[in-house]
This record gives C-alpha cells, sequence and structure tokens, in this order.
C-alpha cells in the first residue's frame, strides 16, 4: 500500500512515523504549554497546585495510553502500538517525576516533617508515592538490554503496570471532593480514567484476549481489518 | 454573646478602589499618577466629570496584618460548582448571570416572615466593611474586603420564635443561567446551615460587595454569607431563601460525603480531613504554605461557641 507523499518524505528524512511524531508532540505539549504561560504571566494564581495538577493529569492520561496500546494491538492488528508502549511510559514517569519534585520541594519546601505526615498519614498521598516508587524500575528497565539480563524475570517486572495503573487512579480520585460510590462530587475525570484501566484489565485477562485475538482463525472479523482469506484444500 | 469584632477601621471613603490598589512598588508610582492627576482636575474647568475619590493610605490588611488580596485574584479563582469546577472558568462563564430583580425569603421559625426585595435589604441594614481570611477546605486561602450587614441584623428584625435553634440558606435555582447545575452529580440547589448562635454571632456577614464594588456573579451576587471560621463551602452563594428551623439542616456536601464534610466544618489544623491534612495551607500570592490557624484565627470572636465541644466528633 503506498503511503502518502509527505508521510514517504518524512520517513526518509526523520526516520520517525506520524505516530511517534505524534506521541512526541503530544508528550511535551503539556510542559511547553507551561512554560509559555509563565513566561507570558498567565498562569494561575495557584501556581504550585496548578503545576501539580497539570503534570500529574499528564502523567495519568500518557501511562493510560500506553496501557491501551496492547488491547488496540490485539483487537485493531497495530503492531506499531506495541513499541510504542516504552515511549509512552517514559513520558508518563518523565511528568510522574516533575510532579513529585512540584510537591516535595515548592508545595512542601522540603519541609520533610509536613511531608512525613501527609505521606504516611493521607492515603491518597501513600499510593501516588508507592506508584511512583514502583514506577521507577519499569523505566529504569525498559530498555532492551535489561529484557537480556532480567530474562523471563523482566515480563513479570513490568507487570507491577496492573497494579501501578489502579494506585494511580486511586491516587486521583482520591484528591477530588466527592464519593465514587455514590457517584457524587467531582469525580467524572478520574472515574473515567478508572473505566478505562478496568476495560483494560478485563482485557488482559488471557482467556478474554485470546478470545478476541483469535477472532480471525475462528472465523469472525475483527473491527476494521480484512478477514485472512479461509485455508482452502489445495486439491 | 461574643464581642463586636474589630475589623481594621475602615470607612467607605477610604476603601482604595480596586484600580488603585496594586503591588507596592506600583503602588508608589501610581501615587504620583493620582496626585498628578488630581491637581489637574482641581485645574479643570467646571464641566469636566471630577475625579472619583481617591486614597493614598497603605494597602489593606487583615487583623493579622496580611494584605487583602487582589480584586483580579478575588474575582477570576473561584469554587462555583453551579458554574464550573474549573475556577478560572466560573467568572467568564457567570458574566450573564441576571441578578436583578431579586428576593430573599425569610421563613420558618419567626414573628415577622417577609420576602425582602434586593434594594429592601440595602436600605434597611447599613453596610459595614469587613476584612476578613476564608480558608478554603482545599487548603487555600485569601484575605477579602467584604461589604455587607451583620446577618444578626436581619435575623432581629424578623424575631425568631424561642423554638428556633438552626438557619438553613438555599441558593438559587436556575439551570438555564448555571450550566453546572444540570450535573446530576451534586443534589442541587445547594443548602447550607449554622447554629443560630453562630447565626447571630457579629461575625456572621451577609455580603453584598467586594472593595466597595458591587459584588460579582463568580463571588456570588448579589448577596452571599461569610462565615469567616468555618470552611469556604459554608458560605454560601446567591441565597435566595433563608429559614429558620429545630433540626439541623442538611448541606449538599455533607450529603455528598458526610464522613468528610460536617454541619460545623470549624477551620481547626488539628481536625484533618479524612484524605487530606489540614494542618496548613497556602495563601494565594505567597509561594510557601503556612500555618492554619484555630478557628481560621477568629478563636476571641468565636471559640465560646464551642465549649465543651468535641471537635473530632462534631467536624
Amino acid at each position: 500500500m503506498r503511503l502518502p507523499k509527505f508521510v514517504e518524505i518524512m520517513k526518509i528524512f526523520n526516520r520517525y512515523t506520524p505516530l511517534q511524531i505524534a506521541i512526541h508532540l503530544y508528550a511535551w505539549s503539556v510542559l511547553v504549554w507551561i512554560i509559555v504561560e509563565l513566561l507570558t504571566d498567565s498562569f494561575s494564581i495557584n501556581p504550585i497546585q496548578e503545576l501539580e495538577q497539570r503534570t500529574g493529569r499528564h502523567a495519568i492520561t500518557l501511562l493510560v495510553m500506553s496501557l491501551l496500546c496492547t488491547p488496540l494491538h490485539t483487537i485493531f492488528k497495530f503492531p506499531e502500538l506495541l513499541k510504542r508502549r516504552r515511549t509512552l511510559g517514559l513520558y508518563a514517569l518523565l511528568y510522574a517525576t516533575i510532579h513529585v519534585l512540584i510537591f516535595v520541594n515548592l508545595d512542601y519546601g522540603l519541609a520533610w516533617s509536613l511531608i512525613a505526615r501527609t505521606v504516611f498519614e493521607k492515603p491518597y498521598i501513600i499510593v501516588g508515592a508507592l506508584a511512583f516508587l514502583m514506577l521507577i524500575p519499569l523505566g529504569v528497565t525498559s530498555f532492551d538490554i535489561w529484557k537480556v539480563r532480567l530474562g523471563k524475570n523482566w515480563k513479570r517486572l513490568h507487570q507491577m503496570v496492573y497494579i501501578i495503573a489502579p494506585l494511580v487512579v486511586l491516587h486521583y480520585l482520591w484528591s477530588k471532593k466527592g464519593d465514587i460510590l455514590t457517584f457524587s462530587g467531582d469525580i467524572v475525570r478520574p472515574a473515567i480514567y478508572g473505566l478505562v484501566v478496568v476495560v483494560f484489565l478485563i482485557l488482559r485477562i488471557p482467556a478474554i484476549r485470546r478470545a478476541i485475538a483469535s477472532r480471525p482463525t475462528r472465523g469472525l472479523s475483527l473491527p476494521f481489518k480484512k478477514n485472512p482469506e479461509p485455508k482452502v484444500d489445495a486439491s | 454573646m461574643s464581642h463586636r469584632f474589630k475589623s481594621v477601621p475602615v470607612r467607605s471613603y477610604e476603601i482604595t478602589p480596586k484600580e488603585v490598589y496594586l503591588s507596592r512598588r506600583d503602588f508608589i508610582k501610581a501615587a504620583g499618577v493620582v496626585a498628578g492627576s488630581m491637581a489637574l482636575a482641581a485645574c479643570a474647568p467646571e464641566e469636566a466629570t471630577p475625579a472619583a475619590p481617591q486614597f493614598n493610605g497603605p494597602a489593606l490588611n487583615d487583623e493579622l496584618g496580611d494584605p487583602a488580596n487582589t480584586y483580579e485574584e478575588i474575582t477570576n479563582y473561584n469554587n462555583y460548582y453551579e458554574f464550573t469546577t474549573n475556577k478560572e472558568a466560573v467568572a467568564p462563564m457567570s458574566k450573564d448571570f441576571t441578578t436583578a430583580p431579586w428576593t430573599v425569603e425569610v421563613t420558618g421559625m419567626v414573628s415577622n416572615p417577609k420576602t425582602f426585595g434586593f434594594e429592601d435589604l440595602l436600605s434597611m441594614f447599613p453596610q459595614e466593611d469587613r476584612i476578613y481570611r476564608l480558608r478554603c477546605v482545599e487548603a487555600w486561602s485569601m484575605v477579602i474586603p467584604w461589604n455587607g450587614f451583620p446577618l444578626a441584623s436581619l435575623l432581629k428584625a424578623v424575631e425568631p420564635t424561642s423554638s428556633a435553634k438552626y438557619v438553613r440558606f438555599e441558593t438559587v435555582y436556575r439551570p438555564e443561567e448555571m450550566k453546572g447545575q444540570s450535573s446530576p452529580f451534586y443534589p442541587w440547589p445547594y443548602q447550607e446551615g449554622l447554629r443560630l448562635d453562630e447565626a447571630m454571632n457579629d461575625l456572621t456577614l451577609l455580603a453584598t460587595g467586594i472593595y466597595g464594588e458591587t459584588i460579582l456573579p463568580q463571588n456570588g451576587a448579589p448577596i452571599r454569607l461569610v462565615v469567616p471560621w468555618k470552611y469556604g463551602f459554608k458560605s454560601i452563594k446567591s441565597i435566595v431563601k433563608i429559614e429558620l428551623t429545630d433540626e439541623e439542616p442538611s448541606t449538599l456536601w455533607s450529603a455528598i460525603a458526610p464522613n468528610e464534610y460536617g454541619f460545623y466544618a470549624n477551620v481547626n489544623p488539628n481536625v484533618d480531613h479524612p484524605r487530606w491534612s489540614q494542618a496548613s495551607e497556602r495563601r494565594i500570592g505567597e509561594l510557601t504554605r503556612r500555618e492554619t490557624l484555630m478557628f481560621n484565627g477568629y478563636g476571641e470572636q468565636v471559640a465560646e461557641l464551642y465549649a465543651g465541644m468535641d471537635l473530632n466528633l462534631n467536624y
């Protein structure tokens, strides 16, 4: 299939696919926007909280996007998505790190006794801190050399994301005024992320994943993908 | 009955008009401009419009010496979920909110129930200037120069009966102008309540202005409550009904999460929100956090209301 001309040109000169470019642009856009607003003095009057919230939201968005790559490939057969998981995951870690640094440094001014009281007493900070600490080894070992060094433990290590993702959703949810159990208050956005994570986790259950992946071989169609030609007996 | 709250004594003609209230450096610069323009106005012929009254005094501070936030900050950073949960979007979204005609129905266990027109309230009850701290439950705060009259004056005029123990308040319900009221996640309209002695305290204010200007929709126009020793969500906005009852009124936030938002909601650094600490807060305009004060610094006027009460249970 011939790609549009501009895509061919970009592939030649930049060796980056459109999806890669889109992801890098999207990932940096939040930081760029923050810097632009700070420089033009149009940033929030509660700047530290605004920084924490924007970097936090972007971190969870990037993490969830990284999680969605595998199920989207399972359903739509888009192999490039699998290579972009690392990109998205590392960007999520970048924004999570900025988020944590702002919290510890700008917000609490490195007042460790105040920080300790908040971290150890408040569940919403505890889960956030745990999620962040767990994300660090995943980020460090996200490069291919580690797959060699760790062997089959690499996959087990990276399955920690199944714990990290719900923790991050809880962290987001618990920072809001409202109650998810009665579906009241300011819980719409965390609830949406929570729903996506739940759907992702369900799709990763091996039996369900196999059922979806095997639809073509069972004669059923995957959405938007041509069915493989049914095997015909040569005789 | 606690003694009268001594705000920094400020008469309305002394309030710095918002255009002149600037940071210290700009203020010195502005003072030169003001002096110059006053001189020019004095030289101008009779038919020219006179310059607005100017005041070259110090910036407004609360009674603890902290400066009031700017008019810009106060009118562009608002928790008013009836419009939106985005604090900076409330001002543009609410600019067409209809504030006239407006009535406040005062009813329930009173000898003289009455529905007041807004203009009646302004003429019956002399306006005062009060500079109060407002502490949000989210742990940020501002210092705001309000204009208004004590709720006690209004309650005395309607004469609560001896069986009245609480005051209940209701916000207007107008989803066609308040988009957020279409959200199914909140039990609209907003309602709040006070114990009668809290309502009669001299600090409790019905506010109709900020910095000498008519209050804007994003701040709860045309009339709102200010209870400075409690978390901000108690200071209900755009009031249409005040009712005297003998039962503790239900409030919107305690209906949503009763283990997090109580009826009393007194600012208390020793009683944390279940999910975050209330020991410190961020004053808008400052970069470092500050310690939260018991009763938001108004203990002298209100602590006696809670003598003998367990504030961990009555949060």
